[in-house]
């Protein structure tokens, strides 16, 4: 197998299954099970809040370096189930309403179920077809009764935004959920590349839960963590139509460094020098203050934390229909690699 | 009986309107055995004849499309996203997001992300012109390889039949043409004609020469119609409802149907214990509108299948609703071919 064929595989198996906010375990457990193939005597943890870490190297060194991609997506949440057997649905993270109507979703009650989120016949949209409610005027079709719904559906139950992953041209493809599990896939990617190296400090792999909802996983994880410094793989905004191109990156054309204030200028740089000695194609992404990723949570965990953004491009972020390049994701694990193999990090097969 | 393989065999094949080559060839396989003559005319209509067991009273052609909605690639950027119109009545609320399959190939039509809308973008739906398929293409060039101008896409979504309902794409009209095709296999009493139509939904155009060609006194269109017993309505909003049986109209917006047919139907309704509902609104039309005008005239009744979420990526029926249907045109179609009243 080649690399690519190799990311592609591995994450066709990330997103065959969902993980909204505060319900990461389905998600978790495909991570676990990619975690124990690759470093089957290190143990990999899932803590109270959802978080799943596992630590590489030596825990007592001075330098431990926390590597995070947030393993959530974003999804809805059951509010109410109508006399009719409808239910009521919030959204549980960003979620793009224009999507929404007429969608496929999975519903994980007792039992997962289909249902189609309601769109309105086009006899009565007349002059309201410019309008799409807010996601609470929405409701969600399981095709039941009352009584049937309220049997296997209860209020706080997850709604997933479905759609099959799908290869596109070239090394493209399509998931709902890429965002993150892009991410995820690169940092097992790195895991894997890390294979018989030896690392003298500390590298602590977290897959952070509740990033869409405010990043609340990577808050705790971090102090649990305490690293010294951090790298957040996260996805970012791709040029596509609407998308100004000073806010964009391009699909397929590396690895998106982040550079921010609220970055560290030090790590971005090494970043930026890895990438041309290691022939690695990058793009450098420019914010003008936070970053709108877990980085800007870990960057103040206890005393402070340096941290660094690398980030993939996608396209159609927040919607069923998110675009990324298995090249760029391949480069995000080969940039961490060389990162964390720079200093401290030899050849002679000892961890 | 209906059959539920054959429906969702005839569901995973696109006939985008115009393009409808691969049901037309499913339906042929699955009926030429049972037909006494078929033919396909100039336009892709199937015309079906089966031998009853004695000529029709009144020559009868029962009549379902073949044909869905769908897009059609108009232009390919320089960036490789292809442009498109849509192929019969699609709500642009519900094209965002969503995935398509094109000539072999997925794609999907995006959306900017949330993050980067301003204003009251958020609850705007996009308009037809500025959404874009994506196939993966890095360029015009690589884009052309894989897609033409003038090709179709249709939406992506898979069957299902768990509980009582069954959801997929294009049910209007391949629950039609299910029960058609459950009907030849049986014995008819009566001769009666089989139309498969093309383009009804971009105008009533297959039925129109298919009627011309068929020349009947009499014909029953079996289709399906939009349900609106959804959520967030107000009462008296449904149009017709799932379970409550099919739906025979007494009117739409293409055809004022024939009067004693539609008490005749609500007769054999009743009499046969099957549940049977009339549509509560003027919305809609179907083939009816070109076959109760062709030549000097037919009189024409069409039996719906209530479905909700039609023309979008996924609609659902009833189980109920499908076997109700195929009985009520089965008792129509011998009581109008037979000239019996009740």
């Amino acid at each position: 197998m080649t690399d690519l064929q190799e990311v592609q595989q591995l994450l066709l198996r990330l997103c065959s299954v969902t993980g909204t906010p505060g319900e990461e375990a389905l998600a978790a457990a495909v991570v676990r099970q990619e975690w124990e193939a690759i470093w089957p005597d290190v143990p990999i943890e899932t803590d109270g809040m959802g978080n799943v870490t596992a630590a590489l190297g030596n825990r007592q060194a001075a330098r431990q370096v926390l590597l995070d991609a947030h393993l959530d997506q974003i999804g809805l949440v059951v509010t109410g189930i109508d006399d009719h057997g409808f239910l009521r649905i919030a959204p549980c993270g960003g979620v793009d309403r224009r999507v929404l109507p007429g969608s496929s979703v999975t519903v994980y009650g007792q039992e997962t179920r289909r249902g189609i989120v309601c769109c309105l016949p086009p006899h009565l949209v007349e002059g309201g077809a410019d309008k799409v409610s807010p996601v609470d005027q929405m409701y969600v079709d399981l095709g039941m009764d009352e009584q049937e719904a309220k049997a296997l559906v209860s209020l706080g139950d997850r709604i997933s935004l479905q759609a099959e992953p799908r290869l596109l041209l070239g090394s493209r493809i399509t998931a709902a959920g890429l965002d993150n599990r892009a991410g995820v896939a690169a940092l097992l990617r790195c895991a894997q590349l890390l294979k018989q190296k030896t690392l003298r400090y500390g590298v602590t792999f977290l897959f952070s839960s509740r990033e869409e909802t405010g990043c609340e996983g990577a808050q705790t994880a971090a102090y649990q963590a305490a690293p010294t410094e951090a790298v957040m793989v996260d996805v970012s905004f791709a040029s596509q139509p609407g998308v100004p191109t000073a806010k964009s990156g391009k699909l397929g054309e590396g690895v998106m460094i982040g550079m921010a204030p609220s970055l560290d200028k030090d790590m971005t740089k090494t970043m930026k020098r890895l990438a041309q000695e290691q022939g690695i194609p990058y793009q450098m992404e420019i914010m003008g203050g936070k970053t709108g990723t877990n980085a800007d949570v870990i960057g103040v965990t206890r005393t402070g934390v340096k941290t660094a953004l690398l980030s993939i491009p996608q396209r159609y972020m927040h919607t069923t229909a998110e675009v990324v390049d298995l090249a760029d994701v391949e480069r995000v694990a080969q940039l961490l690699a060389a990162y964390l193999l720079e200093e401290g990090g030899n050849l002679d097969g000892r961890l | 009986m209906a059959d539920y393989n054959v429906l969702e065999q005839l569901c995973s094949l696109y006939g985008i309107s115009g393009n409808e080559e691969a049901v037309r060839e499913r339906i042929l396989q699955e009926i030429t055995p049972y037909a006494t003559t078929v033919e396909v005319d100039a336009l892709g209509n199937i015309i079906a004849f089966k031998k009853g067991e004695q000529p029709a009273k009144t020559k009868l052609m029962l009549s379902a499309h073949m044909d869905e909605v769908g897009l059609i690639i108009t232009d390919i950027t320089d960036e490789g996203l292809l442009k498109f119109a849509t192929v019969g009545g699609i709500d642009k609320r519900i094209l965002c997001g969503k995935q398509v399959w094109i000539n072999g190939h997925y794609g999907v039509i995006g959306g900017k992300p949330i993050h980067l809308m301003k204003g009251d973008e958020r609850e705007k739906a996009v308009p037809v012109e500025e959404l874009s398929i994506d196939i993966g293409a890095g360029s015009k060039e690589e884009a052309e390889q894989a897609v033409s101008l003038g090709d179709v896409a249709g939406f992506v979504s898979a069957f299902d039949q768990e509980g009582a309902m069954i959801r997929g794409r294009a049910l209007d009209d391949r629950v039609g043409c299910a029960i058609l095709i459950g009907l030849m296999k049986r014995n008819l009493p009566y001769d009666i004609t089989f139309v498969f139509c093309v383009q009804e939904e971009i105008g009533l155009r297959g039925a129109r020469t298919a009627a011309y060609a068929v020349k009947p006194q009499a014909a029953i269109v079996v289709e399906s119609t939009t349900a609106a017993d959804i959520a967030g309505l107000e009462k008296g909003n449904e149009v017709c409802c799932l379970g409550d049986g099919p739906v025979v109209p007494f009117m739409d917006r293409s055809t004022i149907y024939d009067r004693e047919y539609y008490q005749l139907a609500f007769a054999l309704a009743e009499k046969e214990n099957i549940p049977c509902q009339t549509k509560r609104a003027i919305a809609g039309g179907n083939d009816a509108g070109a076959i109760h005008v062709s030549r000097g005239g037919v009189r024409t009744i069409s039996v719906s299948l209530p479905c909700r979420y039609l023309h979008a990526p996924m609609g659902m029926i009833a189980k109920d609703d499908f076997h109700a249907a195929e009985k009520l045109v089965w008792s129509l179609a011998l009581h109008i071919a037979g000239n019996q009243t009740l």
